[in-house]
């Protein structure tokens, strides 16, 4: 992969690394991820036709012949893409990119064209079909920290942004510069195997740049030139050590 | 038999005075269809845009399929009629109109279909370039601002291609009418009174309009074309995209015109206007966009398969064997198959034929936008996110709006207009018996009595 990756660009370029030989597709980052960031449930019949959100999801590929079969999963969500190509397709700025690497999605500025989600590659944008509902007393679980959509605007993973922001406002507080580990997304947080590290690449020294550097290090389609920020260690435990 | 300049004035003007119950009755057919697909999208507007059948990874369907669809048809009249002006091809004077104006209503419906899809319709204005108190502008990168120009300038263009050789034609209702009708036509004719510095700066003026339209056509499809070559969507990032796009939109154009003719001939009496040889010539035309059409697809499906990407393979096969085959061939037969054989042999290129030909073509075009859109929509890149698209009785009912509203612009169109040009229609009849007096004489006299009766 990319050896550069880097982004003199930006300040910081938040990343999340995805180890593939730990993720045991248990889910818990999609609970977490829908808890945290007040995204919908759209009930049976609508998720059946494929309008399900969830920011977080896991992707299983089956290999081999039964009984010879072995899962793979693959944790999928915004691939906080440097090069993205749902930002430059929006007509109103909804879909811009932030100072620090981030694909951001401001809500109130969506008028729903869908052009983004059509231009990801990644399938990892979601739109109101409906106006979401949380039925009593599901509302009062609601984070306060997250808006919450209307009908006919998209949404995506914003990497918990709300909680990026809290941090930084806790470390100018105290007087201090952020270090590594001080920013958690929920589903980094709530992964039991702790699969998922997130971090800043443009800090040498931080837990995501060390892994980044794994000879296992890839990066999702990366042929299409997008500069996800999501860097995937690839499985070799089914190797015994051997490359694939 | 050649008519006389009163007869041609007789004929094309009798729908404006005269009015049939077929013509009350067509009216309410339409619009009732019309008034259906208006509820439908204010039911959708209400409820989300949920209702429709959209979900994902198909986020576009029916809506911009008919918005493809509509942009295309819009070409019959600029490109055809601005082209055959420009070439002075004699025969072109009682198609033009009919043809340019399907250019203003095609776009018009065309043009409402990015809103109608929208998730939030109310908020479309944001496209607009205005200085906000926010500062916030549209972004320029994006292909649907484009379209946004691109529309609006073909628009105002084809509108005006439209209205200027219509004038004189208002200018005879107005003296022929009386009454309210008077009134009406003596505003819409904006004070022609036939002079020779008027005839002048209305054949410049009509002039300019048709080289102009000629680039301002093309530019819009093109830029149709990139709302979906801008994209890293399998099948989508092609560069043939643009002229495959123009020369789809010209050949569904030209089906259109054909359709719209023959309607007008069984429903109006215009067996003497609009004659065989009209049908003849514009067959011929068909025939060539049909050639040219097959070799867009072939070009473009062998490029695929020998490229051999697997992403775009995963869209190639689907619409070659798999689940989207069916409407695939269907599209090779009507766009292909069937016209090719009826428009190439000269006994079989009648009337019928031609009709039979343009409608299979105008089905075939509508299926190949489809095509484009889906497939490759529902098999973007990770095979775990790939999907299905099924439309809901709401995009079925807006999409038949259309094609009503289509009708009855048409029919009210051409109760309020004459549908062929009266002027130029007489003009051509002079030229052709030889009267050769000067060219402003002749115009002159085509306002027959106009100007003694301002005189006086």
């Amino acid at each position: 992969m990319d050896p550069k990756i880097q982004n003199p660009k930006s300040k910081m370029q938040w990343a999340m690394v995805v180890d593939l030989d730990r993720c045991t597709g248990c889910e818990a980052c999609v609970v977490a991820c829908h808890a945290e960031n007040n995204i919908p449930t759209v009930g049976e019949e609508q998720a059946t036709i494929g309008r399900a959100m969830h920011w977080m999801r896991v992707e299983r590929y089956y290999e081999g012949e039964f009984p010879d079969v072995r899962v793979k999963f693959q944790p999928v969500f915004c691939q906080q893409c440097d090069a993205a190509p749902c930002e430059p397709v929006c007509p109103t700025y909804a879909s811009y990119h932030t100072t620090e690497g981030l694909n951001g999605q401001v809500y109130n500025r969506c008028i729903g064209t869908r052009y983004c989600a059509n231009a990801c590659p990644y399938n990892v944008r979601f739109f109101n079909f409906y106006n979401p509902v949380w039925e009593k007393p599901l509302h009062l679980q609601l984070n306060p920290d997250v808006s919450v959509r209307e009908v006919g605007v998209m949404e995506k993973c914003t990497f918990c942004v709300q909680r990026i922001k809290a941090a930084e406002i806790a470390a100018k507080a105290e007087k201090r510069e952020l270090k590594d580990g001080d920013v958690q997304p929920a589903c980094a947080q709530s992964c039991p195997p702790k699969a998922l590290v997130f971090g800043d690449l443009n800090d040498p020294k931080s837990e995501v740049s060390r892994l980044a550097g794994s000879n296992r290090a890839t990066r999702l389609l990366e042929e299409l030139g997008t500069k996800p920020s999501v860097i995937y260690l690839r499985r070799e435990s089914w190797n015994d050590g051997k490359e694939s | 038999m050649e008519k006389s300049p009163n007869q041609i004035t007789e004929d094309l003007l009798r729908p404006l005075s005269r009015t049939s119950t077929k013509f009350y009755v067509a009216v309410a057919l339409l619009g009732a269809v019309v008034v259906a697909a208006f509820a439908a999208f204010g039911y959708q507007a209400y409820s989300g845009i949920g209702v429709s059948g959209l979900r994902r990874p198909v986020f576009w369907g029916f809506y911009i399929t008919n918005f493809v669809f509509w942009i295309g048809i819009s070409h019959a009249g600029t490109l055809i009629s601005a082209i055959l002006r420009l070439a002075n091809a004699t025969w072109r004077r009682p198609v033009t109109r009919c043809a340019e104006v399907i250019t203003v209503f095609a776009l018009s419906i065309g043009a409402m279909f990015p809103i109608i899809h929208l998730g939030r319709p109310w908020l479309a204005f944001w496209l607009i370039p205005y200085a906000s108190e926010r500062q916030i502008w549209p972004n320029f990168r994006s292909p649907l601002v484009w379209d946004f120009f691109a529309i609006n300038t073909y628009l105002i263009g084809s509108v005006a291609f439209l209205t200027l050789p219509i004038i004189p034609d208002w200018a005879l209702v107005r003296d022929k009418a009386s009454g309210w009708r008077k009134r009406v036509y003596g505003i819409l004719s904006l004070g022609w009174r036939g002079t020779p510095k008027q005839w002048s700066r209305l054949e410049t003026a009509m002039h300019i309009m048709a080289i102009a339209i000629i680039p301002v056509a093309v530019s819009v499809h093109t830029i149709v074309s990139w709302d979906f070559a801008m994209a890293p969507v399998p099948m989508w990032h092609s560069t043939i995209f643009g002229p495959y796009f123009v020369a789809g939109a010209i050949f569904s154009g030209i089906a259109a015109l054909i359709i719209a003719m023959a309607c007008l001939r069984k429903f109006l009496h215009l067996e003497d206007y609009l004659k065989p040889v009209h049908f003849d010539n514009l067959g011929k035309l068909l025939l060539m966009m049909s050639l040219l059409w097959f070799y867009f697809v072939f070009a473009e499906r062998l490029t695929v398969w020998y490229g051999n990407d697997p992403s775009e393979m995963a869209v190639f096969w689907t619409t070659q064997q798999g689940a989207y085959a069916p409407l695939f061939w269907t599209m090779v037969f009507c766009n292909f198959l069937l016209p090719f054989p009826i428009l190439a042999i000269k006994r079989l290129r009648t009337i019928t034929g031609t009709v039979i030909a343009s409608i299979g073509v105008v089905a075939g075009m509508w299926l190949e936008r489809f095509l484009i859109i889906v497939p490759s929509l529902s098999h973007k890149y990770m095979p775990y996110n790939w999907g299905t698209y099924r439309p809901t009785w709401v995009e079925i009912t807006i999409m038949a709006g259309t094609f009503a509203g289509m009708a009855l612009l048409y029919v009210l169109f051409s109760k309020a207009v004459p549908i062929i040009s009266i002027w130029e229609l007489k003009l051509g009849l002079q030229k052709k018996s030889g009267v050769r007096s000067q060219e402003t004489r002749e115009r002159r006299e085509l306002t027959a009595g106009l100007e003694q009766k301002l005189e006086t």
